[in-house]
């Protein structure tokens, strides 16, 4: 009897050995794969950093305030990098994306979480999700094909022409048809429904207690939303502007398409121009000397860290917002 | 009349803000629909007015061997190489002859789409199948960690780098393979070149943080009754994990990969630095391929309207290729919701 308990013991022993080893080599797997996670995010940073280094120790900080960018030797000009004309051109090019797309995505938004009759809101709110995941190539090929010429024709020729003889940055010469200017229209199409989608998304966590008080006092549909609901998400709503921000400064394609990449820092909205994302682009696979290469990779981890910051901060904002009433605007 | 009365004496004016800011709003969306309406108006029209048997199962041609079949052998991928274009635009200033080639260089212009898109295609595939046989075990072990360990410090890091990941811009994730891969000195000495694993590379960065949150989510989603009933009958955690757990979410972590599929055939960014292009039928993943993105990119900037064609052709495929996998997982969650 106790040798039949001992052995049970045993084998239960055996058994929870051989679970508990199990359970181990899970975890342990598991933990493998999530930690490459990591890795990648390391190798990015790594290989960026290190092949960068020759750029950072010839120009230093530097870099970044000088506008010359010569990367073939002449007897005029010598080689030099400077990150200028991707700094003023991927700002410009963001800040106008920013401008056109940000209150018309948020009013999106704010249509779709808020007043949309509820019977279109959900093929709508998808509608929105499914332009977010349309390649940016596509918005390139419509950019470059059918709207460049029409822009040229009815935008920029007539604007230079009037507005332009005024207000220098808006005239010159728009015979390209690239610049920063209508870069930054078709960047503002592509982070509309990223912009618009977050937003509803941030609106709808607003509990329903927030509109019903602001109901009860007497208050108008959109005095509810205006003084009740989007305070309430305002962060969240901020959070959205700044990751459709980091779409755009990130944005490689429809920049590289649209242009222009002439890597000088433009006069006019209307030249061709560059952006970071665009110069990497178009000049890394044809880079000829080490220099060249260490310059343009030095742009891309700027890029990286930019991006990096934005989206940290972005997620924050929204992770703040979700944590729940806090301050006086909350019900 | 009382109920007048107990109005507030500004309530004209803020009816009448309600009025104006509601209707703003709404104009603002019809406003924004439009370009985005024309913009897949534009690709299924063209796009798909560029389709026909030949653009599926035909290679590309360049469009002077359409034009002038006595021209002889032609390097698809360097048409120009044997070709003189001063004869094509005309003869030389001055002697009386400009304009004598004008109307062959216009039969290049005008010749009619030749050739279709099944190198971009088998490209697309390839390049992307690879890099989600490699990012697929990455990205759903690691959301199986996150969901069920999630309450450490390494977890918390692992969201964020998948965070930082998603949200990277992709043309930097073009750089990194570049440098890793294609600018890597081999074993003779030289660079190893332009290939289409550098790309699948390349994409498996922007497929691992799309898997291991759809994966994370999902797991998140299967009731902790069903984690509890499995270990009251004696199952181990990993046992229950694989046999109970993930087959209950099994939809859902397809429809991670479904999507990661989507948004790698779409990346352009990337493949420019890593995969080069082709114009002819690659099948060698260490050789530069031919992608659908990159078709639609370099023959967009194409003077030839044949070329030009082929461009919107692509960019259809692309498109419907994206839409056609989220509208699936779309049906495919509603329906596993309706059922719950």
């Amino acid at each position: 009897m106790a040798q039949a308990q001992a052995a049970r013991e045993t084998f239960r022993e055996r058994i929870a050995k051989r679970t508990q080893h199990g359970d181990g080599i899970f975890w342990g797997l598991t933990l493998f794969f999530a930690l490459l996670v990591i890795v990648l995010v390391f190798a990015i940073l790594w290989v960026t950093w290190s092949d960068s280094q020759q750029a950072r120790e010839r120009f230093g900080l530097a870099f970044f305030t000088s506008g010359e960018w010569n990367p073939v030797e002449t007897e005029v000009n010598p080689v030099s990098f400077g990150a200028m004309p991707a700094i003023v051109g991927t700002l410009i090019s963001s800040a106008i994306a920013l401008i056109l797309a940000a209150p018309v995505a948020i009013g999106i938004g704010i249509f779709l979480a808020e007043l949309c009759p509820p019977a279109i809101r959900t093929p709508l709110s998808f509608m929105v999700e499914l332009l977010a995941a349309i390649p940016s190539v596509i918005y390139g090929v419509w950019g470059v094909m059918v709207f460049a010429p029409f822009f040229t024709q009815n935008v920029a020729r007539p604007m230079s022409e009037t507005i332009g003889q005024i207000v220098p940055w808006l005239g010159g010469n728009v015979a390209s048809g690239r610049g920063l200017l209508i870069a930054g229209i078709i960047l503002s199409i592509m982070i509309l429904p990223t912009i618009a989608a977050i937003t509803r998304d941030v609106l709808t966590l607003v509990p329903n207690t927030q509109r019903e008080v602001m109901l009860a006092l007497g208050a108008t549909r959109w005095e509810v939303i205006w003084l009740s609901v989007v305070p309430y998400a305002r962060a969240g709503i901020i959070g959205a502007v700044m990751l459709g921000l980091g779409r755009a400064l990130g944005e490689t394609m429809a920049a590289t398409m649209l242009v222009g990449n002439r890597p000088q820092v433009p006069e006019t909205l209307f030249e061709p121009a560059t952006t970071a994302a665009a110069l990497v682009a178009s000049e890394l696979v044809n880079s000829q000397t080490l220099i060249h290469e260490s310059a343009l990779v030095l742009i891309a981890l700027a890029l990286f860290a930019i991006t990096l910051l934005l989206n940290l901060s972005a997620r924050l904002l929204i992770w703040y917002m979700n944590r729940g009433p806090v301050g006086r605007t909350r019900a | 009349m009382s109920l007048k009365s107990s109005a507030s004496p500004n309530y004209s004016r803020r009816k009448a803000i309600d009025v104006m800011m509601r209707s703003l709003v709404f104009v603002a969306t019809g406003l924004a629909i439009v370009p985005l309406v024309l913009i897949i108006g534009y690709v299924i029209v063209i796009g798909g007015g560029a389709l026909n048997w030949e653009f599926f199962t035909d290679i590309y041609q360049p469009p002077m061997q359409v034009s002038m079949p006595d021209l002889g052998p032609i390097d698809p991928n360097d048409p120009f190489a044997n070709l003189d274009l001063g004869s094509l635009v005309g003869g030389e200033p001055g002697t009386g002859q400009e304009g004598a080639n004008d109307e062959k260089g216009a039969d290049i212009l005008e010749a009619p789409a030749r050739g279709g898109v099944f190198h971009g295609i088998v490209g697309t595939l390839l390049i992307t199948t690879v890099a989600l046989i490699i990012a697929t075990p990455i990205g759903i072990m690691a959301g199986i960690f996150l969901s069920e360990f999630p309450d450490n410090s390494v977890a918390t890091t692992v969201r964020f780098a998948s965070d930082v990941l998603s949200g990277a811009p992709s043309i930097i994730v073009g750089v990194t393979a570049y440098i890793l891969i294609v600018n890597a000195k081999g074993a003779d000495g030289q660079p190893l070149g332009f290939a289409g694993i550098a790309g699948s590379i390349a994409l498996t960065f922007l497929m691992v943080p799309t898997i291991t949150r759809t994966t994370e989510e999902v797991l998140k989603l299967v009731p902790e009754a069903t984690r509890e009933a499995a270990l009251a009958m004696g199952a181990t955690t990993w046992y229950s994990t694989f046999t109970v757990v993930v087959p209950t979410a099994l939809s859902g972590i397809v429809t991670g990969v479904m999507l990661a599929f989507a948004r790698g055939a779409g990346e352009t960014a990337p493949l420019i630095m890593t995969v080069l292009g082709s114009n002819v039928l690659m099948t060698n993943l260490f050789e530069p391929m031919a992608a659908l993105p990159l078709i639609t990119y370099r023959y967009t900037e194409s003077p030839f309207p044949s070329e030009n064609t082929l461009a919107w052709g692509s960019a259809f495929v692309l498109m419907m290729l994206v839409l056609l996998v989220n509208i699936l997982v779309r049906i495919a969650t509603r329906n596993r919701l309706r059922m719950r």
